[in-house]
């Protein structure tokens, strides 16, 4: 085991870090604003998968309009779902929301399947991005250098708007205090729609990562990343933006060095492990490494 | 208390489906018979999910975790011992012993009850939907084990070649069972607790109940049945495989309960005869349009029009007067109770 090796698998930790990090912001904004664990967020990526699909090889669309494209689909989605399910329902015991949540999530998967079929479809971006890199010892492709480029961007342009905004101040306030808000003027409805845009545009920009990552897409791909997401935000304090980040790249390289450490016949146990962690976690920290203590959870 | 007029109804129920039992036996053909065996070994799920799930309100997504967990265990003890030595790499007491089915499935079910109180010991200790997701990690845990202990369970194999030991006696025996013991609980001074607990744990905690102890009970009931239905489940289908145990399955159970109402004991078996007779009555129709998926997708979408305008299911908490001896024997039956979770 050389040190080339260990440097290999932080850099594949980090790349999946930041898609788990990208798909984990939107849970945990949603779930700070409405407390909602959405369970249908991982259903987002699948969604810009094949948005990305779509766009890049029919239309033969470049690079920077598929991600803009991704983005208007995934915040779309997202503000629709939120309309259709979760705003009837709101005021409703939280484990209502989660049900309802999985039933859109699988309503979602099947509507995939019955439109688009079960087969996987390959996925490969142009050949400039796939170019391969090797840099001390290190090698990656031109597109993994994307991703976690565009994630860092755009977790950056998150926090300055949720700090910085009125759009912002109007989410934080919010997520403190949901009939405060409202009495204060803050247009509720208009800001949830707003954390439901964002947290799935970031979603479906994971989906277009996801794809050209793995190079192969199908309707249930959701799942193995909305699941993971999920506990990385609860690692890193359900409801802190930092704290989704934080614990994104600390599950994506905790999982790497898993698989990449320990000898082969445990790389099977992967998500054993992961969801062992989230269990350990929850019972230790229960608020995570960055979350507050602002409920009982335990 | 007066129970002694909806006693002989209930009597009389289950009398009428022995009955019924008997009349399918001898008129119905094999497929539909295993419609109803299926139907049956759901209603047994509904119902013990009931007794965590909405009498407890302890969120779950465990069951199918208990399921596989009864499941395998049965499976392992009835495998013929000559057949045994072919596939598995069992230890010496295990590999030569031969079970009869009723003792096959009760060590079924006391394995998954066995397992819901180690689990329970630490992850009761959280609420509402950190629970939900607890559990569900739970699930997934027993999968990966199931799919990688090659040695005891084949792996994604699965063992195949069961004796067809199910058959609608022994599945509506233990409906009746599951039933008659979650009617006894919800009707006692411990269903009491249980819905006093869901209600407001803290009020409840200053009664006197014993919260954690009141909790690990409600999981290891229903993860009993949840195994016996497992055992069931392997010898009507012959064939047990970990993707059976899914994350779907666990939402399947989950609707019957929330659409039947949380707590409701006959709620929870009318909602697992309609859903699984929908999805048995889909299942053609699938197959001859090519269409797969448009049973969850109805079944999601019924949930979601009944979490929208009817959030207490069917029945709320309650169970139909008839059947209890007046307003005043039924738990749960002021309004507010009807919501059912914990806020």
């Amino acid at each position: 085991m050389t040190a080339g090796y260990i440097a290999q698998q932080i850099v594949n930790g980090l790349i999946l870090g930041s898609m788990y990090a990208m798909v984990a912001i939107g849970f945990s904004m949603i779930y700070g604003i409405v407390r909602l664990i959405n369970f249908a967020h991982g259903d987002i990526v699948m969604i810009g998968a094949f948005v990305t699909l779509g766009l890049l090889q029919s239309l033969g669309a470049p690079f920077p309009v598929v991600a803009v494209g991704v983005l208007l689909a995934g915040g779309l989605m997202g503000v629709m779902i939120e309309r259709a399910a979760f705003r009837p329902m709101r005021g409703a015991p939280q484990v209502t929301g989660f049900i309802a949540s999985l039933a859109v999530s699988i309503m979602l998967q099947n509507l995939g399947i019955l439109t688009l079929s079960a087969q996987p479809r390959n996925f490969s971006f142009p050949d400039n991005l796939q170019e391969v890199i090797h840099a001390g010892g290190v090698s990656f492709r031109v597109i993994d250098l994307v991703i976690m480029a565009v994630a860092v961007l755009l977790m950056c342009a998150l926090i300055l708007l949720v700090r910085k905004t009125k759009l912002g101040m109007a989410m934080r306030a919010t997520a403190e205090n949901i009939e405060v808000a409202r009495l204060m003027g803050i247009p509720i409805n208009r800001t949830i729609m707003a954390a439901f845009a964002i947290g799935s545009a970031l979603a479906g920009i994971a989906g277009l990562m996801w794809g050209g990552k793995f190079g192969q897409i199908d309707p249930l791909l959701g799942y193995v990343p909305g699941l993971k997401s999920f506990v990385a935000a609860v690692i890193g304090g359900v409801g802190s933006i930092p704290g989704a980040i934080l614990g994104g790249y600390v599950l994506g390289l905790a999982e790497v060095l898993f698989v990449g450490l320990l000898p082969p016949i445990y790389s099977a146990f992967r998500d054993a492990f992961v969801f062992a962690t989230l269990i350990l976690i929850l019972l230790a920290l229960p608020n995570g490494i960055l979350g507050r203590a602002t409920e009982d959870r335990a | 208390m007066n129970l002694g007029q909806p006693r002989w109804i209930l009597l009389g129920l289950a009398l009428a489906g022995l009955a019924g039992v008997g009349l399918a036996q001898a008129a119905v053909d094999d497929y539909v018979l295993s419609i109803i065996n299926f139907i049956g070994i759901y209603a047994i799920l509904a119902v013990s999910l009931n007794v965590t799930n909405g009498l407890a309100g302890l969120f779950s997504l465990g069951h199918p975790g208990f399921m596989a967990i009864g499941g395998y265990v049965t499976a392992i003890l009835t495998f013929p011992a000559s057949r045994k030595a072919m596939f598995l790499e069992l230890p010496g007491w295990l590999a030569g012993s031969e079970m009869p089915f009723l003792p096959a499935l009760l060590a079924g079910g006391a394995a998954a009850a066995l397992t819901a109180f180690l689990i329970g010991l630490p992850v009761l200790r959280l609420r509402g939907h950190y629970l939900a997701v607890a559990t569900m990690g739970f699930l997934i845990i027993v999968q990966v084990l199931i799919e990688n202990w090659e040695s005891v369970t084949r792996g994604p194999l699965g063992l195949n070649g069961l004796a067809a030991l199910t058959d609608l006696w022994w599945v509506y025996g233990w409906m009746l069972a599951a039933v008659g013991v979650s009617w006894k609980v919800k009707f006692s001074s411990y269903g009491r607790s249980m819905l006093a607990m869901r209600e407001d744990s803290l009020a409840a905690q200053c009664l006197g109940v014993n919260l954690f102890r009141t909790r690990v009970a409600a999981l290891a009931i229903g993860a009993f049945f949840a195994g016996v239905a497992g055992g069931l489940w392997a010898h009507l289908v012959t064939a047990i495989t970990p993707g059976t145990f899914s994350l779907i399955m666990a939402f399947n159970i989950v609707v019957m309960v929330v659409v039947g109402g949380t707590g409701s004991i006959t709620g929870a078996v009318v909602a697992a005869v309609v859903f699984s007779a929908i999805t048995e009555i889909f299942r053609p129709l699938e197959e001859s349009f090519d269409a797969y998926g448009i049973a969850e997708i109805l079944m999601a979408l019924i949930l979601l029009v009944i979490l929208i305008y009817r959030p207490s299911g069917l029945f709320g908490s309650r169970e139909p007067g008839i059947l209890t001896a007046g307003p005043t024997h039924n738990p749960g039956n002021h309004p507010e109770t009807a919501q059912g979770g914990q806020k």
